[in-house]
């Protein structure tokens, strides 16, 4: 059968499948297990109630389970385990192999430079884009332009700034921009994305331009919300504008800088592709998420794989218990 | 706003400057890229793809004359075009490699053997000569000339539609679709009625189901490749499209739970008690009343999801495979910024066409993009 005429017959099996569940699970409960007639209908009716909530969410919950929960459980048993020895328990064997190797510290050293440097000027990038474009007439247009690189993947993205980056021989004309713009004032042409330590703040462009257009769109919806009086007052007492943006506004939406700077941290800690796309982790551009796919696609060492996919979960976990901790506080 | 007396318009225009600027340094990379994507393979190689919007003056190497030679009354005349292929405009030309600028276009250069050549601005030259030029060498031509700006769809045709598939880029098109459009409607109802209970319904451990969703919202999916590969062999599915349905069914209800609940948390009270004062039942409310209210989140949800699994090249990798014939749109741009990492015709096409559909999308929809964001950014 034709992919797509499968697609086709997948969403009409799922979709239908979804709603004769939903539909006839809840006839079954309210007809058929509890129905509310009869002598006991008081009774019947709060029992279907207890059990309907869950006949609306199981399906959620297997899918939830079976995708993210049993996985994430199965990594950490992975990660303590040998393939080659049929699946034997070795302790921590794995993960002693995978700190002795010079590569993975490599891959961390790059992970913490990406973790400081793209949250912070994504952010700083999207604070001042919002903040200029907030009070002129094409803002919004403006706007749409810096947020477009959100719809492009990484791997496009990837694309776009390798031809920026590209390199010709002395003499020839240029026709990546970064150089021709290096050789007008006069430099050498570079093959920037082989000179270690500078390839991967130019790695992080890549991941910059994405995500700046992220931070600018929340972060101008929280500075709109800020107050009128509290800047007025501000100008009243005679505060410039450069004191009214980081002594009266900064302050206010600090709670929202702080969820889009955890958000684009999140972004950054599974980037993969765009490594995978420019440099494929040589010339020591080699990140986390590159070096686990290299470990289990290429060297099929599952082992050391799933002990660096559980680096990764660690790194996360922070943000994970600061986000329930704030929804738990939130729903009581 | 920012009325502080007397400095307002100098602020203005600085405001303005500085939003041009950062326009430009967010939109000239994807530019350049389209630009590229019309140009031939040679001019991409030979000039960067911001002089393809001006005229580009350019040395031409020698050409020789050639055609059929034509005799009349005595003299022998050969004529025709030197550059039968573009509208390049001659600035100057020579017939020496010494001195290839001697001669203004329409000028009649005094040849040996009393033979004289001309060269017209648009590139027709006429050779002319006492005697037949049969088995003599004809004379070379140098030139400069400036070109005006030249596009073409060449590179589209080829990547598109080409029987050699150079790229294989119009199968990859259609995997993708394949993808994308079954992995974004199949998670929504299913979140949809997880999200109405989370939202509507009292029962105990709601809270918890809510904390656990937010936190499977942060798990990185490298978690869940190898367990899910294995999972899925075992039970027969193997590698292919029901399986990255599946994974992206899985991967993306998180968020579509915290959206759609979120959103439903806030519909008016009011509403949904009076109907079931009425005696609607949870699954009457929610079909007739909460999804059709909820339409915005959903819109939002279904961007969102159709964007990430039309961008994915993680799980399209691992579920689908690396087969020329599953490979998906991200996965053949890896692959060929890897063998035809010089090709910029082919990658600039490649690429284009696979960022074409999200961007339209992003387009057509961002108010519910943004929406969605603003939404679905944990507070």
């Amino acid at each position: 059968m034709h992919p797509a005429l499968q697609g086709l017959f997948t969403i009409i099996i799922g979709v239908g499948g979804c709603i004769g569940y939903f539909y006839f699970s809840n006839q079954f409960l309210d007809k058929v297990l509890y129905p509310a007639r009869g002598p006991n209908a008081g009774r019947n009716i709060n029992r279907a109630n207890i059990v309907r909530p869950w006949l609306f969410l199981a399906p959620a919950i297997l899918a939830l389970g079976i995708y993210l929960v049993y996985p994430v459980i199965a990594t950490l048993w992975l990660s303590l385990t040998d393939r080659d020895q049929g699946g034997a328990f070795v302790g921590l064997a794995n993960y002693s192999q995978m700190f002795g190797e010079a590569k993975f510290w490599e891959a961390m050293r790059n992970n913490m430079m990406w973790l400081i440097v793209v949250p912070a000027l994504s952010t700083a990038f999207g604070l001042l884009a919002a903040q200029l474009t907030d009070r002129i007439g094409w803002g919004s247009f403006a706007k749409s332009l810096i947020f477009m690189p959100m719809a492009i993947s990484f791997v496009g993205a990837s694309v776009i700034w390798k031809l920026i980056y590209d390199t010709r021989p002395e003499g020839t004309e240029q026709i990546g921009m970064l150089n021709a713009i290096w050789v007008f004032f006069g430099g050498e042409p570079q093959t920037w994305l082989t000179i270690p330590l500078l390839n991967n703040f130019l790695l992080m462009a890549v991941l910059i331009w994405i995500q700046t257009g992220f931070a600018m769109v929340i972060l101008s919806a929280a500075l709109r919300g800020i107050p009128e009086e509290t800047i007025e007052a501000a100008i009243v007492d005679g505060a410039n504008p450069l004191q009214i943006f980081f002594k009266i506004k900064v302050p206010q939406i600090m709670g929202t800088i702080v969820v889009v700077w955890t958000t684009i941290t999140l972004v950054v800690l599974k980037v993969f592709d765009v490594v995978l796309a420019m440099t494929n982790g040589q010339w020591e551009t080699q990140v986390l998420a590159n070096y686990m796919y290299d470990k289990l696609f290429r060297s099929f060492d599952w082992g050391v794989g799933s002990a660096s996919a559980i680096v990764i979960m660690v790194l996360v976990l922070p943000i994970l218990i600061w986000n329930v901790h704030n929804v738990r506080k939130e729903m009581r | 706003m920012d009325n502080i007396a007397g400095k307002k318009s100098s602020l203005t225009w600085a405001v303005h400057i500085s939003v041009v600027v950062l326009v430009l340094a967010w939109l000239l990379p994807t530019l350049g890229l389209l630009v590229s994507s019309f140009r031939t393979a040679d001019q991409i190689s030979t000039s960067g793809w911001w002089s393809a919007l001006s005229s580009q003056e350019r040395n031409v190497p020698a050409i020789r004359v050639s055609g059929e030679e034509v005799s009349d009354a005595g003299l022998y005349t050969i004529s025709g075009e030197l550059f039968p292929d573009t509208d390049a405009v001659v600035s100057a030309w020579g017939t020496s490699s010494r001195a290839p600028q001697a001669y203004a276009p329409g000028d009649v250069a005094e040849l040996k053997d009393g033979a004289t050549l001309t060269l017209d601005d648009k590139g027709a030259f006429t050779l002319t000569g006492p005697a037949s030029f049969e088995g003599t060498r004809l004379p070379r031509i140098f030139s400069s000339t400036a070109t005006p700006p030249e596009f073409t769809l060449g590179n589209y045709e080829n990547v598109l539609f080409s029987s050699t598939a150079a790229a294989g880029v119009g199968k990859a098109f259609l995997n993708t679709l394949t993808v994308a459009i079954p992995a974004t409607v199949i998670p929504i109802l299913v979140a949809a009625f997880a999200a109405y209970a989370l939202a509507w319904m009292e029962f105990p451990g709601r809270a918890l189901l809510v904390a656990t969703v937010v936190g499977l919202l942060v798990v990185p999916l490298q978690l869940a490749l190898i367990p899910l590969l294995q999972l899925h062999n075992s039970i027969g599915i193997g590698k292919g499209y029901l399986g990255v349905w599946l994974a992206h069914t899985g991967f993306g209800l998180p968020l579509a739970i915290y959206l759609l609940r979120n959103y439903m948390v806030g519909l008016p009270r009011d509403i949904i008690e009076n109907a079931k004062v009425d005696g609607a039942t949870d699954f009457q409310i929610f079909t007739k009343i909460v999804l059709p209210l909820s339409f915005p989140a959903l819109a939002s949800f279904a961007i969102f999801q159709f964007l990430w699994t039309w961008n994915d090249l993680l799980v399209a990798l691992v579920f689908l495979g690396t087969d020329d014939d599953t490979l998906v749109l991200t996965g053949r741009l890896v692959n060929l910024l890897g063998s035809r990492g010089g090709q910029w015709e082919i990658l600039a096409t490649s690429a284009f066409v696979s960022i074409a559909v999200p961007l339209l999308v992003f387009f057509a929809m961002q108010k519910y993009l943004v929406r969605g964001l603003l939404a679905g950014s944990v507070k």
